[in-house]
């Protein structure tokens, strides 16, 4: 989905900025500026607001106090309700999906972009793969859907972990090599030298050197992928059949569909599965941000 | 990229000696090309052949399923919906995200703050925020009833226009922080001294947006629009989730018609046919917008500094 060259990640990458350019909008009072911002902060707040309120709320309390007031008695009755609904199991299935693509799926980019950067000079080979990885940018994963369908049926993974796991590392090959290939070529020449004339080969460089110094891209491009795959609902929803093979987004859909009228049970659902995300924001809101701009950030 | 100063010699030398290195694409490869590349070509040959989706029974069937695809209203139909959104949506998420974007450049401390709670929506499902939003319009048992706003108490999903700005809000709830981010990033790359310059020559603060900043973001709003055209091109989550098309086929969005004709109608060939237009559409606005872009990204932003 993400279809943009190298090139204007140079132009927006994230060095430390000179201190001053934080006068392109400051100075005088802009009050234009202010009221938007405000006005923006409500439409974020208002809903978010609203769901954790309400899913603290009896259900015939609901229909009858004020929706922005929060309940006078809290009850987690509807979290019991969802977590009996098996949730557990949906999140343990997201768990799954998400840590067995993206582990797969950086490890593999990262040797590739190595590869690519260390040898696409002299090897054609390479050059043809950088070029058909870049492509792969462009390519819609909507629009592939039908034939991975297909292949996932001929391989008996229909309706399985598995099958939902294998299309998400392929997914997230292109983005993931871009960003990993741009952050390997900012590592001086010289250390993969020093490295080489003391007898290491390529295999030790790449996982003792390339990638203890690119850490943090690593992390960035890990972040991203899987809060892609964490949040996917079109896979779960053309891979699998079963009650029990549901990640959680496909889950949320399933329960909403089923218990409609109990609007905080649902609105319980929908705070439970965004709060592992939540607490991932509070602890690592650098990373998490860097990560969703991965594609230009770098 | 930017190291190219090793000498000669000793860089053929190792690059002779390093042509295995291409091994280590091999595993990478394989993914992109299994659920990429073949999928991409599958695409095109299911078109040209009639499947149910249920069985393994794919027969060759040529044009039939292009003819039945192109017969049909409801395509064209679906590319006006699906065009009408990404415009609708691009014009109102660009100017907000702008705006949003050069306010958060700022470095003071609640502009800070504020762009914490600002992006919480980047990190939410498309589900999760559409079953919010769904639970949030009824009509019955929404915020509106409960508040006893008539104003409010809309039939939101169920009316076509309604339904179509919903989408559209909803829509944007989702996506402006995500380019806020990247407006933010963009204003903080503009050289302070265009400003300085600006203010000697008495410029006031909407010349030097015009002047400076929107100029300079030149770059930034193509890939910000890139993203967002391509990107609403495939909506598929958000519009399932809250208005499964409906109501009729209001906001039946190519990705939709291709859901529907494939797994409901059960008409593959049909909805690989869809596939297929809606492959060549993103590739052929890519294109047009990079070429918007002009090839040079890096050389002409920073003339006269």
């Amino acid at each position: 989905m993400v279809t943009i060259t190298t090139e204007p990640a140079k132009a927006t990458a994230g060095r430390p900025q000179p201190a001053n350019t934080a006068r392109v909008v400051g100075g005088h009072r802009n009050w234009t500026a202010g009221v938007i911002s405000w006005i923006w902060l409500g439409i974020v707040i208002i809903p978010i607001y609203w769901i954790v309120i309400t899913s603290v709320k009896l259900q015939a309390d609901y229909y009858t106090t004020n929706p922005m007031v929060p309940p006078g008695d809290l009850t987690f009755d509807n979290y019991k309700q969802v977590i009996d609904a098996g949730f557990i199991q949906y999140f343990v299935n997201s768990l799954i999906v998400t840590l067995g693509a993206v582990i797969p799926a950086v490890l593999f980019s990262f040797m590739a972009a190595y590869a690519i950067v260390r040898s696409a000079s002299t090897s054609r080979f390479l050059r043809v793969v950088n070029s058909a990885f870049l492509m792969g940018l462009a390519i819609p994963q909507t629009a592939v859907i039908i034939p991975v369908y297909l292949i996932i049926i001929k391989l008996h993974m229909y309706d399985s972990l598995l099958g939902m796991i294998l299309p998400s590392i392929g997914f997230s090959i292109p983005l993931s090599v871009l960003v990993l290939t741009n952050f390997i070529r900012d590592v001086p020449k010289e250390l993969f030298e020093s490295m080489k004339m003391d007898g290491a080969n390529e295999w030790t460089i790449l996982w003792k050197l390339a990638f203890p110094l690119t850490r943090p891209a690593v992390v960035t491009v890990s972040i991203y992928n899987a809060l892609t795959i964490w949040n996917n609902f079109f896979l779960p929803l053309i891979l699998t059949q079963s009650i029990d093979k549901r990640t959680l987004p496909l889950a949320l859909w399933a329960f909403q569909g089923q218990y409609s009228v109990n609007v905080p049970a649902v609105l319980a659902s929908v705070v439970l599965t965004i709060l592992p995300i939540l607490a991932l924001y509070v602890v690592g809101r650098r990373q998490l941000l860097s990560g969703l701009t991965a594609g230009f950030g770098k | 990229m930017t190291t190219a100063g090793t000498s000669p010699s000793r860089s053929a030398a190792r690059g002779s000696r390093s042509g295995f290195l291409g091994w280590l694409a091999v595993p990478a490869l394989v993914f992109f090309v299994g659920f990429l590349i073949i999928p991409l070509l599958g695409v095109l040959f299911l078109s040209f052949s009639s499947w149910d989706g249920i069985s393994t029974n794919i027969r060759w069937t040529g044009l039939v399923s292009w003819k039945a695809v192109l017969a049909n209203p409801e395509l064209i139909h679906a590319l006006w919906i699906t065009f009408l959104i990404m415009l609708v949506s691009w014009l109102v998420q660009t100017p907000a995200s702008l705006l949003l974007g050069v306010f958060l450049a700022g470095r003071q401390r609640y502009r800070a703050v504020l762009a914490v709670l600002y992006f919480i929506p980047l990190l939410l499902s498309s589900a999760a925020i559409a079953i919010t939003y769904k639970a949030l319009l009824d009509p019955n048992f929404g915020l509106g009833a409960g508040l006893g706003i008539p104003l409010l108490t809309q039939d939101w999903l169920g009316e076509p226009v309604l339904a179509f700005g919903t989408i559209i809000f909803v829509v944007s709830w989702q996506f402006i922080p995500f380019h806020s981010l990247i407006y933010q990033g963009g204003v903080r790359q503009i050289p302070a001294s265009l400003y300085e310059a600006a203010e000697l020559d008495g410029a006031g603060r909407i010349r030097k947006f015009f002047n400076i900043t929107l100029p300079q973001l030149k770059y930034t709003i193509i890939t910000s629009s890139t993203l967002m055209v391509v990107g609403s091109l495939v909506f598929f989550d958000l519009i399932f989730v809250l208005t499964e098309g409906g109501p009729g086929d209001a906001t039946r969005v190519l990705a939709l018609d291709m859901y529907k004709t494939g797994w409901q109608a059960n008409l593959m060939g049909q909805a690989a046919a869809i596939a297929t237009i809606l492959v060549l559409v993103g590739l052929a606005l890519a294109l047009l917008l990079r070429r918007l872009g002009g090839r040079r990204y890096d050389t002409s932003q920073l003339e006269g500094v």
